[in-house]
Formats: C-alpha cells, sequence, structure tokens
C-alpha cells in the first residue's frame, strides 16, 4: 500500500470497517510513513475543528413561542 | 433561505403537533428548505476541488510531504473567533460536498439517510463526504499551518 491507497482508504479506516487484510497493510505503511500520519492526523483534527464550529441549538424564548402560539387561535 | 423557510413555517404552523419542541420542528423545515433549493439547483455546473485534493507522484507516495498542524489548530480552538474561521472556510466548498458535509459531521445523520434526502447513492455520499474533509482539510490547513 502506498500514500495514495492510504488517503483513498482512510475514511473506511477511521470507521473501523475496512476489512482486516487492508487494514493489516494500512498498518504497515503508516508505521513507515511520517506524512501520511500527518494526514490523518489533520483529517481528523479538521472533523473535530467542524464539530467545534457548530453553532447549538439556539433557545427560543418562552415569550415568543407564546406569542406564536397566541396568533394560531386568532 | 432562512427567512422564506420561518415564513413557510408560519403558514404550516397549524399542522404543528405540540408534543415535539418548536425549535426541532422549525429546524426540520429549514432542512427541507434547503433541500428544496438544492434539487433545483442540482444541474448547475459546480467549482472543481480538485485542486484542494492531495497530489501523488507516479509511485503513489504524496507529492510533498504533509506537515502535522493538528496542536496548532488546536490551541486555536481556545480563541472564540476560530469557528467563524472554520464556518468560514466550510462555506467556501461547492454546495454539493458542504451539504454531505453538514449532514454527516455536523447533522450527525447516517450515510443512508443523507443518501435518501439527496436521492444519490450510499456510495457517492461516502465518495462526497471524503472528499469534501479532504478539501477543508486543504483549507484549514491554510489557516492553522505553519506559514511558510
Amino acid at each position: 500500500m502506498n500514500c495514495r491507497d492510504v488517503i483513498g482508504f482512510l475514511m473506511d479506516y477511521i470507521d473501523g470497517v475496512l476489512a482486516s487484510a487492508d487494514r493489516t497493510e494500512f498498518e504497515k505503511h503508516i508505521s513507515i510513513c511520517h506524512s501520511c500520519v500527518a494526514y490523518i492526523r489533520t483529517y481528523q483534527q479538521t472533523i473535530k475543528m467542524e464539530i467545534a464550529s457548530r453553532i447549538e441549538d439556539v433557545t427560543i424564548p418562552e415569550e415568543l413561542v407564546r406569542a406564536i402560539m397566541a396568533s394560531r387561535k386568532l | 433561505m432562512v427567512q422564506s423557510a420561518f415564513i413557510r413555517a408560519f403558514q404550516s404552523l397549524s399542522r404543528f403537533r405540540a408534543e415535539s419542541r418548536i425549535s426541532t420542528w422549525l429546524h426540520r423545515i429549514v432542512v427541507n428548505e434547503a433541500l428544496m433549493r438544492l434539487r433545483s439547483r442540482a444541474s448547475a455546473e459546480e467549482p472543481s476541488i480538485d485542486d484542494l485534493l492531495p497530489t501523488f507522484v507516479e509511485d503513489g507516495h504524496q507529492t510533498r510531504d504533509t506537515v502535522d498542524w493538528s496542536e496548532n489548530a488546536e490551541a486555536a480552538l481556545e480563541r472564540k473567533e476560530t469557528a467563524e474561521i472554520i464556518r468560514r472556510n466550510i462555506d467556501m466548498l461547492p454546495d454539493s460536498y458542504r451539504t454531505v458535509l453538514v449532514m454527516r459531521d455536523l447533522e450527525e445523520m447516517s450515510n443512508p439517510e443523507i443518501a435518501d434526502a439527496l436521492g444519490i447513492s450510499v456510495n457517492l455520499v461516502k465518495v462526497r463526504l471524503h472528499r469534501a474533509r479532504q478539501a477543508l482539510r486543504t483549507l484549514l490547513e491554510r489557516e492553522f499551518g505553519d506559514k511558510p
């Protein structure tokens, strides 16, 4: 397996769905390739950054909900 | 887009069932509105993201070594402007990639759920997701990697 294969299989590896034989080859390559290790770490960091940027549910003021519900009755 | 989704929500307020949270209901309506718009624009030409994907030499090794900037990025998470920088970079991705990335990584939908919502195959969802993450990785490298 070379860098192209490792980066191609990366998502399956992270998701734990890579076939056993491929996983062995994948791990053999990353044990000797610092560049792929850096790629994998920064790929995983990218997902972490995405999640950190998420805007959490905005709490809707009770007053607004009451006003909207009241308007339904008009 | 959100505005027109909210107008749609107001018009269908009578269908709101009190057993679900109003925020959940509004969220669903905004997502549906976004999907409707995406489908109508699906045939439009999108910019390529090939420039943001890794390149390889003939024997399959990376053209240039990747440098690990994950610790820099982790430290940047302490700063409040970082979330805005990340969102700005997510917004730079073409629609078809950004949509899949947001649905999976932020909305935490499964691949089959995304495939169903977008009317594409699960395999295409996986291809787009992996390419979107790789493209975003390159964009974030420009923000958080060591400047040459």
